[in-house]
């Protein structure tokens, strides 16, 4: 953890690792990108946004409780276009990183960025949302003040917003937290992005019971831009200079800039009631199960063996509603995470 | 030569576990068919068994008013996942134990003689976690409950997303609010009912986003898992952290309300939110019709039918 937050496999590191031939070790490549998604020197969305935007005004506070650092939000001009952008926002520095909780948002950033997307929406301005994120703020204050409602109630606005989003993934795609402003049209990843459902050191810590899997359980889980473009998450990866981008935040943010300005381009175009309802068929099409045929497995009321027994021999009456015949399966570990 | 005496102390002791059930609260000994009778309470402290997915309708829902819909939807491996074991593999394991196919089953009935859609999850399948079939599944409960305009009933027993189909887990948070988002811009009612434990994935959407959010006394609910949140932050966890009269008490639930009197409060409440007789619809419980629009939407009619499967992937 410590290693993570000081930037291990910083620019020196990291820039090995990509510059050479991929590591014959699948699981070591990997790894090398999930460092590389967190190196500190990566551009986040305010370093982004003084290379790409024209103007910047950023607006603070959810009108609820207070304004979250960890959430940028605000409006911009990019290349003459005026937009809302949001986005996360990591410290380079460790104190800039305090400051801004290691980029890990409290419900109230959430609620910052649901109103300026709101505000997008009514004045019409398309939405721009750069994701990087380790994780929503685990802590107490932020389960106290629904973290989990704030990212439920993002989703849910995202999902209907009736303005073109456009959303980058830059770094690290954590989970509830980064979904709940990556609810994009169109979802663009730079190359060294990751995107997962969970931290795999967390995946590894459940499934493989020690956080020491991490680098298995982050190829497992498929996490790098390459694989999300294959699953159809993510719909187009953005190039990264060579050596990635925290070694060239000017050639990195125009790359950015181009593709972000394509799609906002071709988005406009498209009339929004077909555009909402292509955003909600995007989503509604993504997962993966067949349907095979079957009884429907589940008859409730209907007596088990034992009870159809004791009736044909005449037994006593069985309560006809409320406990169940089907319950009787062990009660399951106390806690499961899962 | 002794003569062997049969020991009554050790069969008192070793409980056969087909008829005895410890409460993992209290250590009192419970007598499984009594414990059926008073709905997996303890009779002692009052800690809330789990219940399957079978018992849990059998609670709610007018006696013989279910209808399963989709029972054959059967998750992929999208992934191929392998950790200690493979996906497939615990999905077959998770399969034989509970006689269900995925952690969910949805379908529609009545409470009280009124017709709702529900979606109910199941614990001890899997950690009752959301991969793609259960997302399919809330979704589709939730278009169905828009096209018959009758208020949908999420019944959360969740530890979140599946791991092992990866961000297509993930994804299921946005397909399953966003059929969820369309219920409320449609006045149907959707009522969130939460049992222990509702985390993760579960509770940052659907399960969060009731019009009316219901809880089991002392259900586990919270966003991050209390290993996370204690590895994290320093110092104490508040008391009674993430249970439900945590929640109630920071204004995230409704009701916390007692399995004994969970019917009854729901046929109210359905009364209440959707107050339409509505013994036509029950009828046609068998097949969903296509989609009815609703005139304002009318725009977007034909691409709103609930699509099979051809629209999914794989």
């Amino acid at each position: 953890m410590v290693e993570r937050l000081i930037g291990r496999g910083g620019r020196k590191g990291a820039a090995d690792d990509a510059t050479d031939a991929p590591p014959a070790d699948p699981t070591a490549a990997v790894w090398a990108r999930v460092q590389l998604a967190r190196n500190l020197h990566r551009p986040r969305t305010l370093e982004l946004l003084a290379l790409i935007a024209d103007d910047f005004v950023e607006l603070h506070g959810d009108r609820f409780f207070g304004d979250d650092p960890a959430i940028v939000a605000g409006l911009a001009r990019i290349d003459g276009r005026r937009v809302v952008v949001v986005g996360q926002q990591k410290g380079a520095e460790t104190d800039e990183n305090i400051r801004r909780n290691f980029g890990m948002p409290h419900p109230e950033g959430y609620r910052k960025a649901m109103r300026v997307m709101e505000l997008g929406e009514r004045l019409g301005l398309p939405i721009v949302t750069f994701v990087d994120v380790p994780g929503a703020h685990p802590g107490a204050e932020s389960e106290e003040r629904g973290i989990a409602e704030a990212i439920a109630k993002s989703i849910a606005l995202m999902s209907r917003l009736r303005t073109p989003i456009v959303t980058v993934i830059t770094g690290e795609g954590g989970s509830g937290g980064a979904l709940a402003i990556a609810v994009g049209d169109v979802v663009l990843a730079l190359e060294n992005a990751v995107y997962s459902v969970i931290s795999p050191e967390g995946c590894a810590s459940i499934l493989w019971r020690t956080p020491d899997q991490a680098p298995a359980a982050a190829l497992a889980m498929r996490m790098t831009a390459a694989d999300q473009l294959e699953l159809g998450v993510v719909d187009e990866v953005i190039p990264e200079p060579r050596d990635g981008a925290h070694t060239d935040h000017p050639a990195t943010a125009a790359s950015v800039k181009a593709a972000v300005i394509r799609h906002l381009a071709s988005l406009e175009r498209r009339p929004l009631d077909e555009l909402i309802e292509a955003r909600y068929r995007r989503y509604r099409g993504l997962g993966a199960f067949t349907t095979i045929e079957a009884e429907p497995v589940i008859i409730p009321g209907r007596p088990g063996f034992t009870d159809r027994l004791r009736t044909f021999l005449g037994g006593s009456s069985r309560p006809t509603n409320g406990a169940s015949p089907n319950a009787t399966h062990d009660e399951p570990p106390a806690r499961e995470e899962v | 030569m002794p003569i062997k005496l049969p020991s009554f102390r050790q069969r008192r002791d070793t409980y056969p576990p087909d008829l005895w059930t410890q409460c993992p609260s209290c250590q009192e000994m419970l007598f499984n068919k009594q414990l059926e009778k008073v709905l997996r309470v303890c009779s002692n402290c009052g800690h809330h068994f789990r219940l399957s997915a079978a018992a849990r309708l059998d609670l709610l829902l007018d006696a013989d008013s279910f209808v399963e819909h989709d029972p054959g939807l059967q998750s992929l491996d999208p992934l191929g996942f392998v950790d200690l074991k493979a996906y497939p593999d615990r999905v077959a394991a998770a399969q034989a134990t509970t006689g269900m196919r995925d952690a969910a089953v949805w379908g529609l009935g009545a409470i009280g003689g009124r017709p709702i859609a529900i979606c109910v999850m199941d614990f001890s399948f899997m950690g009752g976690s959301m991969g793609s079939v259960v997302g399919e599944k809330v979704a589709r409960s939730a278009e169905a409950a828009l096209a018959r305009r009758i208020p949908l009933l999420i019944v959360s027993a969740s530890g979140g997303a599946r791991m092992q189909e990866g961000t297509l887990s993930l994804m299921q948070l946005v397909k399953t609010v966003a059929a969820t988002e369309r219920l409320r811009l449609a006045g149907v009612p959707l009522i969130s009912l939460m049992s222990d434990p509702t985390t993760g994935g579960v509770f940052a959407s659907f399960a969060a986003l009731g019009d009316v959010n219901l809880a089991e006394p002392n259900a586990l609910i919270g966003f991050a898992g209390a290993r996370v949140s204690a590895g994290t932050i320093q110092g104490e966890l508040p008391e009674g952290f993430q249970r439900s009269e945590f929640l109630f008490s920071h204004g995230f639930v409704d009701r916390v309300i007692h399995r004994s009197e969970l019917r009854d409060e729901l046929v109210k409440l359905v009364g209440l939110m959707a107050p339409v007789p509505l013994a036509e619809v029950a009828a046609d419980n068998g097949n969903i019709p296509a989609f009815r629009p609703l005139s304002f939407l009318s725009a977007l009619a034909e691409r709103v039918i609930p699509e099979s499967d051809e629209a999914s992937r794989g």
